[in-house]
């Protein structure tokens, strides 16, 4: 009897085409917008996420958010390096200074100033040159984006000059450092370094990071820290989620994708619903002529849910498709770099679409079984 | 000849209280095997519920019914579907054919009802086409064909099974006197068989002369009963 049924589902093109299209582009809406939503939610951490040799960052207790600092005290490390179960604390600068190419383009950028003795937090996807090579003086390494951005159309190429607060720094490397939550450039430089390139403040330090002895989570030492100094500690995930928390609060980012995404599911839903329950209830008559045959209600139920399932299967696998096609594509250019389809939103989204087709089918169902064989003589 | 159906004071009512209609009031009817027994009279007057009740798809409400020789009431729910898909094949007014289906698909539904494989009820399906002379149409859905060319494939489908019963509401209604007249030809010549039963529910008084006894029903009751003679 499957063949009956999956025959009454793909026996009317139009109706089928129909109904698998639009769950098609139900899923490919869903999963588009949730996937750009939670991959733009993501880049509000890049840096934080690219820095993978420390596992806590300590800060100000007042520092809500990556973007959002206030120098510690220099003393701040040595307490911080006195905790118990601290492996190693270093320092990290982050500062935004204007990068001013020999051509006159110039870009407000993101300076991470690194522990000059371990460079603790470099950049380990290099894509021209090494991390080790900060070391020489008046030396930084940029991202691929932000060398684009300063020097469009050209060659990725070591030994080129840029200008921060009077002092011309040499590329020394070419990273391939996450996406920002804005596209600026991203420079890794040494902490006695970075700090002259922004010009100097009474103080400077933006974060510690550490690294927890073995045997103590990250959650453990970074309770510790707190505890002990006062600071804010948080371990790398947590820093993250504090990023993306401060901005689904304070920005008009999650309304206006979770609008779109609202909207994918509401006609989504009345689209592919509607026309799976009216498919459904203009075969009555078929499925009263199979009941007066001698098909059970179990039976029918079976029928009914197959069709269900065979349609939001291949509607979900082709809008999946589509999906990681249109992500497959748009992955390459840098502006949309790390912008990609995520397994939790397909996941989500194929929960969605299941959710639809039950209810759908359930509705249907209910037509047929309170259905009277005899209707058929009607 | 021995009875296939056979209804004693069988009562059938819908509704209750101001609503309450009386469908069947005591009908008094019998189908032998081997013999078109028709069931005539005017619309409304319970020839459709006494044939829904006789096939198992309506309960009835008072007297003794007895299908093959089978007792209907004392079959569980379950075993009365089972009884029904074996023993019993319907033709319908309508065809009620499935649309995406083929001719021979359409006709190997009760086979496939039945557990039986796709190709072997395939086949069964052609050969039985191929005697009802649609052996160049085995393939073609049912909106190519014409309105006699569908009930034929109904037809088909209602006997592939080798049912005990078949019951037939308005067989020739929806088609034109020469339809209606090869569909009846089609049904006396192979339907009828010393171990089956054909019911016929009809208007049409221009297939008359095929059946061997015409039940006159008239306001929920069998009013009179003719036979041909043999």
């Amino acid at each position: 009897m499957n063949f009956v049924a999956l025959r009454m589902l793909t026996g009317d093109r139009a109706k089928y085409f129909g109904l698998v299209f639009a769950i098609a582009f139900c899923t490919f809406l869903l999963e588009n917008q949730t996937s750009i939503f939670a991959s733009i939610m993501r880049r509000t951490a890049s840096q934080i996420l690219d820095v993978t040799d420390a596992e806590v960052w300590v800060m100000d207790p007042k520092t809500e958010y990556w973007d959002q600092t206030k120098a510690l005290k220099d003393t701040d490390l040595t307490r911080v390096r006195g905790v118990t179960g601290v492996a190693w604390a270093v320092r990290l600068f982050k500062g935004s200074p204007v990068a001013k190419t020999l051509q006159g383009r110039f870009a407000v950028s993101v300076l991470l100033g690194l522990d000059d003795a371990t460079l603790s937090g470099a950049p380990r996807k290099m894509l021209l040159g090494s991390w080790e090579r900060l070391r020489e003086p008046d030396s930084m390494i940029i991202d691929q984006a932000g060398y684009v951005l300063l020097f469009p159309g050209e060659p990725l190429e070591l030994g080129r000059i840029l200008e921060m607060n009077d002092h011309r720094v040499t590329i020394v490397g070419i990273s391939d450092a996450s996406a920002p939550f804005l596209s600026v450039p991203i420079m890794h430089t040494r902490y006695s370094e970075a700090v002259n390139f922004l010009g100097r403040e009474r103080t400077q330090l933006s974060f510690i990071i550490a690294r927890p002895l073995p045997g103590t989570s990250p959650a453990e030492l970074a309770e510790r820290i707190a505890a002990r100094t006062s600071l804010r500690a948080r371990t790398t995930q947590q820093f993250m989620w504090d990023g993306i928390g401060y901005y689904l609060r304070n920005t008009g980012i999650p309304v206006n994708f979770g609008i779109t995404i609202l909207v994918a599911l509401i006609v989504g839903t009345v689209v592919a619903g509607q026309t799976f329950y009216l498919f459904t209830v203009e075969n009555l008559k078929q499925f009263g002529a199979l009941k007066a045959m001698g098909v059970t209600n179990p039976r029918l139920v079976g029928m009914i849910l197959l069709q269900a399932v065979s349609v939001a299967a291949l509607g979900f696998g082709l809008g999946t498709g589509m999906a990681a096609t249109f992500f497959e594509i748009f992955r390459h250019k840098l502006a949309t770099r790390g912008i990609v389809l995520l397994w939790q939103c397909a996941g989500l989204t194929g929960a969605c679409i299941l959710f639809v087709v039950a209810m759908a089918s359930i509705l249907s169902i209910r037509r047929v079984l309170v259905l009277e064989p005899a209707e058929v003589f009607r | 000849m021995s009875l296939a159906v056979s209804c004693r004071a069988v009562r059938k009512h819908f509704g209750e209280g101001d609503t309450r209609i009386e469908a069947l009031r005591g009908v008094e009817f019998d189908a032998r095997f081997g013999e078109l027994s028709f069931l005539v009279g005017p619309s409304g007057c319970g020839k459709t519920t006494l044939i829904s009740v006789i096939a198992g798809l309506l309960d009835r409400t008072d007297g003794d019914l007895s299908v093959l020789g089978v007792e209907v009431d004392d079959l569980a729910p379950a075993e009365r579907i089972l009884f029904r898909r074996k023993n019993v094949g319907f033709l319908f007014q309508q065809y009620n054919l499935l649309p995406a289906f083929t001719a021979a698909e359409n006709v190997a539904v009760p086979l496939l009802i039945a557990g039986i494989s796709r190709k072997e009820a395939l086949d069964r399906a052609g050969s039985l086409l191929s005697r009802l002379g649609l052996s160049h149409r085995i393939h073609a859905l049912p909106s190519k064909l014409s309105g006699g060319q569908q009930q034929r494939v109904a037809l088909a489908r209602a006997l592939i099974h080798e049912p005990r019963l078949v019951i037939c509401d308005e067989p020739t209604a929806a088609l034109d006197h020469a339809s209606g007249e090869a569909v009846m030809s089609l049904l006396a010549g192979n339907a009828v068989h010393p171990d089956r039963a054909v019911i016929v529910v009809t208007h049409d008084t221009r297939v008359f002369h095929y059946a061997q006894s015409i039940a006159h029903m008239d306001d929920g009751r069998i009013a009179k009963v003719t036979r041909k003679e043999a």
